[in-house]
C-alpha cells in the first residue's frame, strides 16, 4: 500500500504543481486583465473566478460573496450540482478518448499530434453512416455510426503509422500534414457532395436515430458510459496483455524490442492506428450529440487531447481524471464568466500554462527536490526526442 | 620537523575518509596514501566504493569526515579545476576527448597557452607537447586528428593531456579495459616512465594479474572499507580476489572436458556489412558442435559485433549462409531463431538486453513474455511472472530488494545475472554470448562462467565472443581470432598460448616485423623527428 501510494505520488506530483502553479499564475492573469475593465484593483477577483468556475463544474460552492465582503461558507446544490457533474463529464468524454489517442502513443515512443485531424475524420465518417443510417432502429443507427467514426480515425492514423514503419518519415511532421489535409479536403467535401438544402450554413444531413442518445439529465449521454469501459480497457491492454507488453517495449527501448524478437513496425503502425480510433470516436460523439456534420466543424478537442495526456502523465486514469478536471474547467467556464466578468478564453490560457509547466518538468523536479524516480517512459522525452533518432 | 613526519612525505595521504549517502556508506574510515614516484593499485569490485573516494580526491564529492594532504599539507579540494590546480589529474575509463580536433586542441582545451590576450599561441603549445612525449617515450604528432588514433595512443593522449597540465598525480580508471595485451604492455612501460620520473599514480582495476605486474603497492577496499594492503611481492591472485570478494573465489572455472558431438550450428562464407556499408565480416566460415564452446577473440571492432548481429537476426547478411540444427535460418528474424532453440545474452545489456525503466521482473521475461505459462488467454499471468521472478532471483543469486524494482536500480553484475537468468533458463540448443562478463566483478564473473560451463555440459553449442582474451581463453574449447572481418586462425582453447593468440589479435598473423611491434597503427601519428 505505502509503495502504491508512493508510485502514485511519483506519477502525480508533476501534474498536480503544474496545476497549482497555472492556476496562481492564471490569477495573476486575471487581476490583471480586471485592470482593462474596472478602474480598482481587485486582488480577490481570482477566487471569485476560480470559486465560480469550480461551481460551474462540480455545484460546489466554498464562498459567499455579498457586497463587497467575501466571507468562507461551504454550500451544495443537489439539483444543481447533478447538472454540473453531468455537464462535466459529457465535456469530459471526448477529451478522455483524444488523450488517450495522445497517452496510448505515448507508451509505444510515438507523439501523436494528429488527434485533431483523427476527430475531423471521425467525426466526417460517423456523420454520414449516421445520416444513412437515420431511419434504422437507435441501437443499429448509433452502433454502426460510432463504429464508423472509430473506423475512420483509425484509418487516418494507420497512415502516419504506415508511412513511419515503412519510409521512415516522422509521426510529427506526417500527422501535422494530415490536419491540415483532413481540415480542408471535409470543407470542401461538405460544401460541394454532401451538402443539404434548407440550412442557412453548409452541413451534412440529420443523424437521425443515430443521435448520441441522452440516458439522463439535459446531456448525460451513452458515451461518457463507453468512454469509461473503454478507459478500463485501454488500462488491461496496456499493462495486463503481451500486445501492450510489447507497445510499452516498443516505447521504451526500441532496440530491446527487436532483440525480443517483437516488430517495431507493426507496433508503430498498429499503435498509432488505435490512437486514431480514440481520437476518431470522440470526433463521432461530437458530431452524434450535434446531430449533423457542419462544414466549419472548430473543435479544439483534439489537440486539448495533448494536454490531457501529458497530465495524465499517459496513464489511462490518469488521462480520465486530466480529462474531467479540462472538461470541468469547459463546463464551469460559462459561470465564470456571468459571476466574475471574467473572458472565457482565460480557461485556455491556463490549459497553456499547465502544458508549459508539465513540459518543464525538470525544472519543477528541481524546486521540489523530488527524488521520485522519473516514471518512464517519459512522455515529454517522447516529445522533445531529436527526429534523428529512429524507432526502427 | 615533527617526529610523525616520514623522511618524505607521501605525495597524497587521505585519512579516516568517510561518506555516506542515504541508505548506504560509501567509504568508511578509508586511509590510502601514496608516495612520490609509487604506482598505487586500488582494488576493489563494483560499488566497493572506489569510485566515491576518487571522486573525492577530485573535487567532485565533499568527505563526511576525513581530510587529504598534500605533500603533508592538509587542503581543501574545491572542484575539479581546484584539483587540477593542485596537481591531480584524472584519466577516464571512457575518454573525454574530441575526435574531430588534433591532439594538441584536444589537450589545450581548458588549459589554453595563450599567446596573448586573443590568439592561442599554437606553436609553443605544440612545442610542449612533443617535449613532454618525448621526455615519457611516446612523441606524437600534435596536429594528428584524434579519431583516428587507436584506442591505445588516444589513451597517451589523455595522459598528455595531464602532464600538460602539470599533474603530479594521475588517477587511471581502469585504464586496460579497451586495449590489447600489447597495448596493454606498451601503456605499462609509459606507467613505469611517469613513476621514474617522480609522478604519483593511482590504478584502479580489477584485472588482478596486471595489478600485480604494475603495482608497488595494492590496496584493496570491499563494502567502503580498506580491507587489506599488499605488496605484489608478498600477494598472488587468489588472496587479492579473497580479499575483494570477501570469499575464496574460484578464479579459473573448473571446466573439465568438452565431449562435443555433430555440429549444431554451421556458419559458412557469411559476409555482413556494418551500418555505414563497410564490410566489416568477410567470408567468416566456422561450426560450433553441440557441448562445445567456440571462443572469438579479437581487439573490439573487428567485425565480431557485425557477426553476431547477423547471427541473432539483428542484422541482414549480404551473403553466405547460417544454419541451426540442419536448417537453414539464413535471414531469420529474432523470434524464429529464438523459436529454434537460439538464446542470445547481447554485449550491450542496457541498448539490447534490458528494458531498464521496466521492472525486473518483466525484463525476466522479454523474450519469453507471450509464450506459456506468461500467458492465459489474451492476458499476462502475473502469478506466474512473479513466482519465476522469484525463482531465478534465488537460483541465480540477483541482489535486488524485491521484483518490482526497475531494472535501472541494479548493479551491472545483477543486471547482467538476470540477462543470463532469462536467456540460460530457455530450451536452448545454441546460446550466444557477446562479452558476458563485460564490466563485472571477480563474484559476478565466476558465477557467469560457471553456468556458461553447465550449459555445455547440457549439450549446448556455445559461441563466445568476448573483447577479454583472458575470458576467452579460461572458457573455449577451441579459439577463433577475428582480424579485420576475418577468422584469421582457429587454435585449441586448452593449448593456445596467451602470446600468440594476442599477436593474432593484433597484427592477424603469427610474427611481426620487430619495428611494427611498438608503432602507432598505420594511419596513426608519424613519429616526430626531433
Amino acid at each position: 500500500m505505502r509503495q502504491f501510494l508512493r508510485r502514485t505520488w511519483a506519477l502525480a506530483a508533476v501534474p498536480l504543481i503544474s496545476i497549482i502553479l497555472a492556476l496562481l499564475l492564471g490569477s495573476l492573469l486575471i487581476i490583471a486583465s480586471s485592470l482593462a475593465t474596472e478602474k480598482s484593483l481587485n486582488l480577490l477577483l481570482p477566487l471569485v473566478a476560480y470559486e465560480s468556475l469550480l461551481q460551474g463544474a462540480t455545484g460546489l460552492s466554498f464562498i459567499d460573496v455579498a457586497g463587497g465582503a467575501i466571507s468562507l461558507h461551504f454550500s451544495i446544490n443537489p439539483d444543481q450540482a447533478s447538472r454540473a457533474l453531468t455537464s462535466t463529464m459529457a465535456a469530459a468524454s471526448p477529451l478522455v478518448l483524444t488523450g488517450l489517442a495522445v497517452g496510448v502513443g505515448f507508451k509505444a515512443g510515438l507523439f501523436n499530434i494528429g488527434g485533431s485531424g483523427q476527430v475531423l475524420v471521425g467525426g466526417f465518417f460517423a456523420g454520414l453512416a449516421g445520416a444513412a443510417f437515420a431511419q434504422q432502429p437507435v441501437p443499429v443507427a448509433f452502433t454502426v455510426a460510432i463504429v464508423a467514426g472509430a473506423l475512420g480515425g483509425a484509418l487516418y492514423g494507420f497512415i502516419p503509422g504506415a508511412l513511419k514503419a515503412f519510409t521512415g518519415a516522422h509521426e510529427v511532421v506526417s500527422t501535422i500534414m494530415l490536419n491540415s489535409l483532413a481540415a480542408f479536403v471535409i470543407v470542401g467535401l461538405v460544401n460541394d457532395i454532401f451538402k443539404i438544402t434548407g440550412p442557412s450554413f453548409a452541413r451534412t444531413a440529420d443523424v437521425g436515430h443515430a443521435a448520441m442518445p441522452i440516458l439522463f439529465g439535459r446531456n448525460g449521454n451513452l458515451g461518457i458510459f463507453i468512454t469509461l469501459i473503454l478507459v478500463a480497457l485501454t488500462w488491461v491492454l496496456i499493462y495486463r496483455t503481451p500486445l501492450g507488453f510489447e507497445i510499452r517495449t516498443v516505447g521504451a527501448n526500441p532496440s530491446a524490442a527487436r532483440y525480443a524478437g517483437m516488430s517495431p513496425r507493426r507496433l508503430i503502425v498498429l499503435t498509432l492506428s488505435l490512437c486514431g480510433a480514440f481520437a476518431g470516436l470522440a470526433g463521432a460523439f461530437e458530431i452524434l450529440s450535434l446531430g449533423y456534420y457542419p462544414a466549419i466543424f472548430g473543435t479544439t478537442i483534439g489537440f486539448a487531447g495533448i494536454t490531457v495526456a501529458l497530465l495524465g502523465r499517459a496513464h489511462p486514469v490518469g488521462i480520465l481524471l486530466a480529462a474531467i478536471l479540462l472538461g470541468g474547467m469547459r463546463a464551469g467556464a460559462p459561470a465564470m464568466q456571468i459571476t466574475a466578468k471574467i473572458p472565457i478564453e482565460i480557461i485556455d490560457v491556463i490549459q497553456g500554462l499547465i502544458l508549459l509547466f508539465l513540459a518543464a518538468e525538470s525544472v519543477i523536479r528541481h524546486l521540489i527536490r523530488s527524488r521520485a524516480e522519473q516514471v518512464t517512459p517519459d512522455e515529454i522525452n517522447t516529445v522533445s526526442r531529436t527526429y534523428g533518432e529512429t524507432t526502427i | 620537523m615533527t617526529e610523525t613526519e616520514t623522511v618524505t612525505a607521501p605525495a597524497l595521504e587521505m585519512r579516516g575518509i568517510t561518506k555516506r549517502y542515504p541508505g548506504v556508506v560509501a567509504n568508511d574510515g578509508i586511509d590510502l596514501d601514496v608516495k612520490p614516484g609509487e604506482i598505487h593499485a586500488l582494488l576493489g569490485e563494483n560499488g566497493a566504493g572506489k569510485s566515491t573516494l576518487m571522486n573525492i580526491l577530485y573535487g567532485l564529492a565533499t568527505p563526511d569526515s576525513g581530510e587529504i594532504l598534500l605533500d603533508g599539507n592538509v587542503v581543501r579540494i574545491d572542484g575539479p579545476s581546484d584539483a587540477i590546480a593542485r596537481g591531480i589529474s584524472m584519466v577516464h575509463q571512457h575518454f573525454m576527448l574530441v575526435p574531430v580536433m588534433s591532439v594538441a586542441d584536444n589537450i589545450l582545451l581548458g588549459a589554453e597557452t595563450m599567446a596573448n590576450a586573443v590568439f592561442l599561441d599554437q606553436a609553443e603549445a605544440d612545442r610542449r607537447i612533443i617535449e613532454l612525449g618525448k621526455r615519457f617515450g611516446f612523441e606524437i604528432d600534435p596536429e594528428v586528428k584524434v579519431g583516428t588514433l587507436s584506442v591505445g595512443w588516444q589513451q597517451r593522449v589523455e595522459i598528455l593531456k595531464a602532464l600538460y597540465r602539470s599533474a603530479r598525480i594521475l588517477v587511471l580508471d581502469e585504464p586496460t579495459a579497451v586495449l590489447t595485451p600489447q597495448e596493454t604492455t606498451e601503456i605499462f612501460a609509459v606507467l613505469r616512465r611517469l613513476a621514474q620520473e617522480g609522478h604519483s599514480i593511482i590504478f584502479i582495476s580489477h584485472k588482478l594479474h596486471e595489478v600485480l605486474e604494475i603495482a608497488d603497492r595494492i590496496t584493496v577496499i570491499r563494502r567502503g572499507k580498506v580491507v587489506g594492503s599488499r605488496l605484489p611481492s608478498e600477494t598472488n591472485e587468489d588472496d587479492l580476489a579473497a580479499l575483494m570478494v570477501g570469499r575464496n573465489v574460484q578464479l579459473v572455472v573448473d571446466r573439465g572436458e568438452s565431449h562435443p558431438a555433430g555440429p549444431t550450428l554451421v556458419v559458412t562464407d557469411l559476409k555482413v556489412r556494418d551500418d555505414r556499408g563497410q564490410q566489416t565480416v568477410n567470408s567468416v566460415s566456422f561450426e560450433v558442435r553441440a557441448g562445445e564452446i567456440l571462443g572469438v577473440a579479437g581487439v573490439a571492432g573487428n567485425g565480431q559485433e557485425e557477426l553476431v548481429e547477423a547471427l541473432t537476426g539483428l542484422r541482414r547478411p549480404t551473403s553466405g549462409t547460417v544454419t541451426l540444427a540442419a536448417r537453414d535460418v539464413t535471414g531469420s528474424g529474432p523470434r524464429e531463431l529464438q523459436q529454434r532453440g537460439m538464446s542470445f545474452v547481447p554485449g550491450d545489456r542496457h541498448r539490447f538486453g534490458l528494458v531498464l525503466s521496466f521492472p525486473l521482473s518483466d525484463n525476466l521475461v522479454l523474450t519469453q513474455y507471450d509464450e506459456a505459462p506468461y500467458v492465459k488467454g489474451l492476458l499476462r499471468n502475473e502469478t506466474e511472472i512473479d513466482a519465476w521472478a522469484k525463482r531465478a532471483i534465488a537460483e541465480y543469486d540477483i541482489r535486488t530488494p524485491s521484483a518490482d524494482v526497475a531494472a535501472s536500480t541494479l548493479s551491472g553484475g545483477n543486471q547482467q545475472k538476470a540477462v543470463v537468468a532469462r536467456e540460460f533458463s530457455r530450451k536452448l540448443t545454441v546460446l550466444i554470448l557477446d562479452q558476458p562478463t563485460r564490466g563485472l566483478d571477480v563474484g559476478s564473473i565466476e558465477f557467469i562462467h560457471r553456468q556458461v560451463v553447465s550449459k555445455r555440459d547440457q549439450g549446448a553449442a556455445i559461441l563466445l565472443v568476448s573483447a577479454e582474451l583472458d575470458e576467452v581463453l579460461e572458457l573455449s574449447d577451441r579459439v577463433a581470432v577475428m582480424y579485420r572481418g576475418e577468422i584469421v586462425a582457429l587454435v585449441d582453447g586448452p593449448t593456445a598460448s596467451r602470446e600468440e593468440v594476442g599477436l593474432l589479435m593484433a597484427a592477424g598473423r603469427r610474427s611481426i616485423p620487430p619495428t611494427e611491434g611498438a608503432a602507432p597503427p598505420p594511419d596513426g601519428p608519424a613519429a616526430v623527428s626531433a
